[in-house]
């Protein structure tokens, strides 16, 4: 699944600013032509065409059944002639033969609703899932610019929605089709002066049809979106809550909160009101035909033009026949909601990944740790340069530190080394292989990393720590913990390494989950180390504490260490001091120190208490 | 919906004008038949021409009435149950807002989040519906019914005692569905929560290349919420077949009894035919109830998830204050406060301390040694298990919400920074003048602001990606000071700061906020050796508290810290 990208050339996380002005970025909703959509959703159904062509046997054969029925008992009566008159073992007979039709036409009908189920069941769980892998494809930076909340909204209301109107619509406008096309030939047959009922009814459903989805399609777009926004509201501003609290604005964030909200109930009101505008108006469609039908019918008549007998049953005719004409309008005002949700699915499955590996691209292997940046700049806006000239060579094995002041590019550094952004110019090779020429998996399993940003998922701790390396005992987790000095608090717990770790995490402590990412790392056996302020809300005791444990997991692995505490960084082999997303000076501690100057006034100030 | 009816309440008026307005547009539907086989049957015959156009404009009339008062009344549906929905939505963000920590904790994000938008739709749509739908069907039900009655009251009672079957059956697939709706939407919360920590991590996901697991578990999610759903189909769709098979069976018993009852007499042929007709219409509108009350279980389900977080109790109410404070109370007290998050084991214990206006309170400690807890308490974020927490010397019980938390400016550790301005993230919802934003920022040592393009008004992405670490936390910090708070609470709100930067801001703090009253949690000996008191914690217990001097003196713990970080000692000052 995940066609093609919808034009662009994965440009990884980076954009425009005119590209992000535009709709409160949400995820932009690019017009989808319905020729396309219609596509896109068949590609998803037409793996279940059998399901599609069982259903339609199914259906036609309950709605024969179900209309042998009246002719049965329409027989039935006619064997009851008057008193004393009655043919009663025709009547049973018929009466059986009803019976038969109608129980086997419920069971029909109960099969047909589990194919259907089965069917549209099947084809949003696809949907959803390739919603969530293209998630995983994303390039990071994609993330910076959607509310979290509004992609959910996508997995879980737009996707229902398709879902819901595949499950109830499909069938029925399947149905309305067959009947409306078995109609016209039996009429056809019968009296072809008959298909004069269409002449006002079909076209005039029809020019209202198409003006009626022009209408609707773009409130059922809105309904989506303004969904979308309150979701991506509540989400941001759930996480933030105790901010809010704190500072108690809670009244302001709700007054924001109910404009997200009435906008998102009046677009619903809006694409509701005119969505139902159907209905009633094909109705009138045909009940004007049916009244001119029969008005005019009875003037001919008494003009001597028609017969009674064909007048009644013309009309009786065109009554039948306007129902399915009248559902299929429907239907399709109806499915406007799903095309609406459906663009906004595809627009997300469609997102550009980060580009993909090379086709012949090798796997990273026996890595030694060798690592060169040569001429590498980087920016994340066009024109807005973060990293310049940046050259490096860490050999393996070594230390590097990445110092300087904060915005001045040290995160930025890993985000190439882990190729989460491409390189502007230049390049960076590992083990002497430019890492574009690389899986990204492979490349990325060479490192391990600890993050600034602690990302806990709700799980038990011992999920948690064993997340990166799968299959890991009891024993190992346990070490790692011991190792990050964060065991003993984890043992303290009442289910300890089976306790499971909240949303709002109230009681575990930033420092605390911090520790419990360290030993997530140590588990891993990479040849590369990244710490980006690993430790930077763990309190310095703890800090040395676990030092000895980190020298030991950096032994003999090319590491990356971003730290404001310049203590712990000393010893490193080799010093980058960034400043304006350029290399300002570099070496050694000792001769950082003797050359008086950036880093050594950097040093210095950590240990200047103000006077 | 029990829990809702408060929000329909004062929209039941309106509901019922929509229903009743409904009520007209589906007789005036219903209506035309009937005038056009009055038109064919009676005056056609008569020849009268006049006639004829009368009926015909009649039919032309209730087919506009139909259509004009159908669109009315689905209108008025859609508005007003979104006027409910709105206000069922106002309430529950509300009540979110107002819970503990600790009921959010159970209740979780994702489920919360799901609840706000996806249940309070369905209610939505199931209002709508039910409106739009719930009058047509019942009505062709009774009136069937009662035509059928009319008709031969022997052929009606066959009906009549089908009449519970059907209800049990319809009542029956309504309560076993009810939980499995209940269940998907739980099922839904799950995925929302695999989607949501997917996103949040997605460097970590892709750096330890998971991403082949994390398909696997949205996968499970993924197909467990299909599996439900299905589940709950497979019910419901139990009860349109079989209501259908049952009616039919009656419908052919009917048939039978009416053989008989022509044979001896009792009733004309043509009875059963019309007895048939109408039958039919009973089964449709049965089937037109049967999709009522489908609808009906999933918007309950939904309702329910609602009203019980509405319903939630609440916690931390504001007591009624005893007696006058104390004119010369100090600004914060602590007085023998003991808590626990999980009412196992203590975080904090027996903790007392004072602190007067403008002075300045270190807390240092090791990791999950209750630095945090102390600055929840004080801000009353959680409620103490045991002892007070003095403002002014009233207990920050009796304070209420707005004015306790007016007199804070704080700074949490990872804190909060939302998408759109710069300007609107120092802002923070309060009604502060551009100067006040500005000072701050300068004070909080935010000189990239004005280097970014826009400055003030440059952009801030979602979460605050397009920040660095340490330009974040000095945007927390601008949005602490912007109100000139009464008492600045600082969370480790500088650890991604360089020392140089660290100091400057300590020292612009001195010089600008000097009345203000400063808790500050730190690892930093630096930051907070010029503290007036310092707390030195371990296990929620203090170890050591006084000043810097007295500390070095007296606390091993303190001094061993101190001595590590400040290196070799001499570059001390």
């Amino acid at each position: 699944m995940g066609g093609p990208g919808m034009g662009g050339h994965g440009m990884g996380g980076r954009f425009s600013r005119s590209e992000r002005s535009g709709d409160r970025r949400q995820f932009e909703r690019k017009k989808v032509p319905m020729g396309k959509l219609l596509k896109r959703l068949w590609q998803y159904i037409g793996k279940y065409r059998i399901l599609v062509v069982l259903a339609l046997i199914l259906s036609t054969t309950s709605s024969v059944l179900g209309l042998i029925g009246p002719k049965l008992s329409g027989s039935a009566i006619n064997a009851i002639r008057g008193i004393g008159d009655v043919d009663f073992p025709l009547v049973v007979k018929c009466i059986i033969w009803m019976l038969v039709c109608y129980i086997l036409s419920s069971v029909l009908t109960y099969v047909l609703h589990f194919v259907m189920l089965k069917l549209s069941r099947s084809v949003s769980r696809q949907m959803r899932q390739d919603v969530f892998e293209n998630i995983t494809r994303l390039p990071v930076g994609y993330f910076d610019r959607f509310q979290t909340g509004d992609i959910i909204s996508t997995v879980t209301y737009d996707i229902d929605t398709v879902n819901q109107s595949l499950s109830n619509d499909l069938l029925q406008i399947l149905q309305s089709f067959v009947t409306v096309s078995v109609a016209l030939g039996m009429m056809l047959s019968i009296a072809p002066v008959l298909v004069l009922v269409f002449l006002f009814t079909i076209p005039a459903t029809f020019i209202f049809t198409k003006w009626i989805t022009k209408r609707v399609r773009p409130l059922f777009s809105a309904r989506s979106r303004k969904l979308g926004a309150l979701n991506g509201f509540v989400e941001e501003m759930l996480q933030g809550q105790k901010t809010v609290r704190a500072y108690g604005k809670e009244k302001q964030v709700l007054d924001r909160f109910d404009e997200k909200n009435t906008d998102a109930v009046n677009a619903y009101a809006k694409a509701e009101a005119d969505g139902t505008i159907t209905g009633p108006s094909v109705n009138l469609i045909n009940n004007i035909s049916i009244a001119l039908i029969s008005t005019f019918g009875a003037v001919l008549f008494l003009a001597g033009r028609v017969q009674l007998g064909d007048l009644s049953s013309f009309i009786q005719y065109s009554r039948r026949f306007s129902g399915p004409i009248t559902e299929v309008a429907n239907i399709i005002s109806e499915l406007q909601s799903a095309f609406a949700a459906a663009e906004r699915v595809f627009t997300l499955i469609d997102a550009d990944p980060e580009t993909p590996d090379a086709r012949d691209a090798l796997e990273l292997t026996d890595v030694r740790g060798d690592v060169q940046l040569v001429d590498v700049d980087f920016s994340y806006e066009p024109g807005k340069p973060i990293i310049q000239g940046l050259n490096l060579h860490a050999k393996p094995g070594s230390l590097t530190a990445i110092v300087g002041p904060t915005g001045a590019g040290k995160t930025t550094i890993i985000n190439l080394l882990m190729r989460f952004y491409d390189v502007d110019k230049g390049h960076i090779y590992v083990d002497g292989k430019d890492i574009r020429v690389l899986t990204r998996s492979s490349l990325r399993k060479a490192y391990s990393m600890v993050l600034q940003d602690t990302w806990l998922f709700h799980g038990t701790i011992f999920d948690n720590i064993a997340y990166g390396k799968p299959g890991a005992t009891m024993e190992e987790v346990v070490a790692a913990a011991k190792a990050a000095h964060i065991h003993s608090y984890i043992s303290r717990l009442p289910k300890g390494y089976d306790t499971v770790l909240s949303d709002n995490g109230t009681s575990i402590s930033k420092g605390q989950k911090q520790l419990l990412t360290i030993a997530r790392a140590m588990l891993l056996d990479a040849h590369m180390l990244i710490l980006d302020e690993a430790t930077s809300n763990v309190d310095t005791r703890t800090e040395q504490k676990i030092q000895s444990a980190m020298r030991t997991l950096m032994e003999g692995k090319t590491c990356f260490v971003i730290a404001h505490r310049l203590s712990t960084i000393r010893s490193a082999d080799n010093i980058l001091v960034l400043d304006g997303g350029k290399v300002v000076e570099q070496g050694t501690h000792e001769s950082l120190m003797a050359e008086e100057g950036f880093y050594c006034s950097l040093y210095r100030s950590q240990f200047d208490s103000v006077s | 919906m029990k829990g809702l009816a408060k929000y329909i309440r004062p929209e039941v008026g309106y509901m019922i004008i929509t229903m009743i307005i409904k009520f007209v547009a589906t007789y005036a539907e219903l209506w035309i038949p009937s005038l056009m086989e009055t038109m064919l049957d009676e005056k056609v015959p008569l020849g009268d021409i006049k006639q004829i156009y009368l009926y015909g404009a009649l039919m032309l009339l209730a087919a506009g009435l139909g259509f004009g008062l159908n669109i009315c009344a689905n209108r008025m549906a859609a508005f007003s149950s979104s006027r409910i929905t709105k206000n069922i939505r106002h309430d529950l963000f509300a009540k979110l807002q107002r819970l503990s920590a600790r009921q959010m904790d159970e209740l979780t994000i994702p489920s919360a989040e799901s609840r706000l938008t996806s249940d309070t739709y369905n209610v939505n749509q199931m209002l709508t519906r039910l409106q739009r739908m719930g009058v047509r069907a019942p009505i062709l039900l009774i009136g069937g019914i009662i035509m059928l009655v009319q008709m031969d009251i022997m052929m009606a009672l066959v009906l009549i005692a089908l009449l519970p079957i059907i209800t049990i059956v319809i009542l029956t697939v309504t309560r076993k569905s009810l939980p499995l709706y209940t269940q998907q939407q739980t099922v839904l919360d799950r995925v929302v929560r695999v989607v949501q920590e997917n996103i949040t991590g997605i460097r970590v996901v892709k750096a330890l290349s998971k991403t082949d697991y994390e398909r696997d578990r949205f996968g499970k999610v993924n197909k467990d919420l299909s599996d439900v759903s299905q589940k709950a189909g497979l019910i419901t769709s139990v009860s349109g077949p079989v209501t259908m098979t049952v009616l039919r069976i009656g419908q052919t018993i009917a048939v039978l009894l009416g053989a008989y009852r022509v044979f001896s007499g009792d009733i004309q042929p043509g009875v059963i035919m019309a007895v048939l007709q109408y039958f039919i219409m009973i089964i449709n509108a049965t089937a037109g109830v049967t999709r009522i009350f489908v609808m009906w279980s999933r918007g309950e389900a939904s309702a329910k998830r609602v009203s019980t977080v509405l319903e939630l109790p609440e916690d931390m109410a504001v007591e009624e204050a005893e007696g006058e404070p104390d004119a010369n109370a100090p600004h914060i007290e602590f007085r023998n406060v003991s808590f626990s998050y999980t009412g196992v084991g203590k975080n904090i214990e027996n903790l007392s301390f004072r602190l007067e206006h403008g002075q300045t309170l270190g807390i240092l400690g090791g990791t999950g040694s209750g630095k945090t807890t102390i600055l929840n308490l004080l801000m009353r974020l959680y409620d103490t298990d045991e002892g007070q927490v003095l403002i002014d010397g009233r207990d920050i019980k009796t304070i209420p919400n707005e004015q306790l938390r007016e007199k804070f400016g704080v700074v949490f550790q990872n804190d909060f920074v939302t998408e759109g301005t710069i300007a609107h993230n120092i802002r923070f919802f309060r009604d502060l003048p551009d100067e006040a934003l500005q000072r701050a920022a300068v004070c909080a040592q935010a000189e990239f602001i004005q280097e970014k393009e826009g400055g003030m008004d440059a952009e801030v992405v979602v979460r605050g990606n397009n920040l660095s670490g340490g330009q974040k936390q000095r945007l927390l910090i601008a949005r602490s000071l912007a109100a000139d708070p009464e008492i600045l609470v600082l969370d480790d709100a500088s650890s991604a700061l360089d020392y140089r930067t660290d100091a400057n801001l300590r020292r612009a703090l001195r010089e600008n906020y000097r009345h203000t009253t400063t808790v500050l949690v730190t690892q930093r000996i630096s930051s907070l050796q010029h503290a007036d008191l310092i707390l030195v914690l371990h296990d929620g217990c203090v170890i050591g508290a006084g000043d810097h001097e007295h500390l070095m003196a007296e606390c091993e713990e303190y001094r061993s810290i101190a001595e590590t970080q400040m290196g070799d000692g001499k570059e001390v000052s």
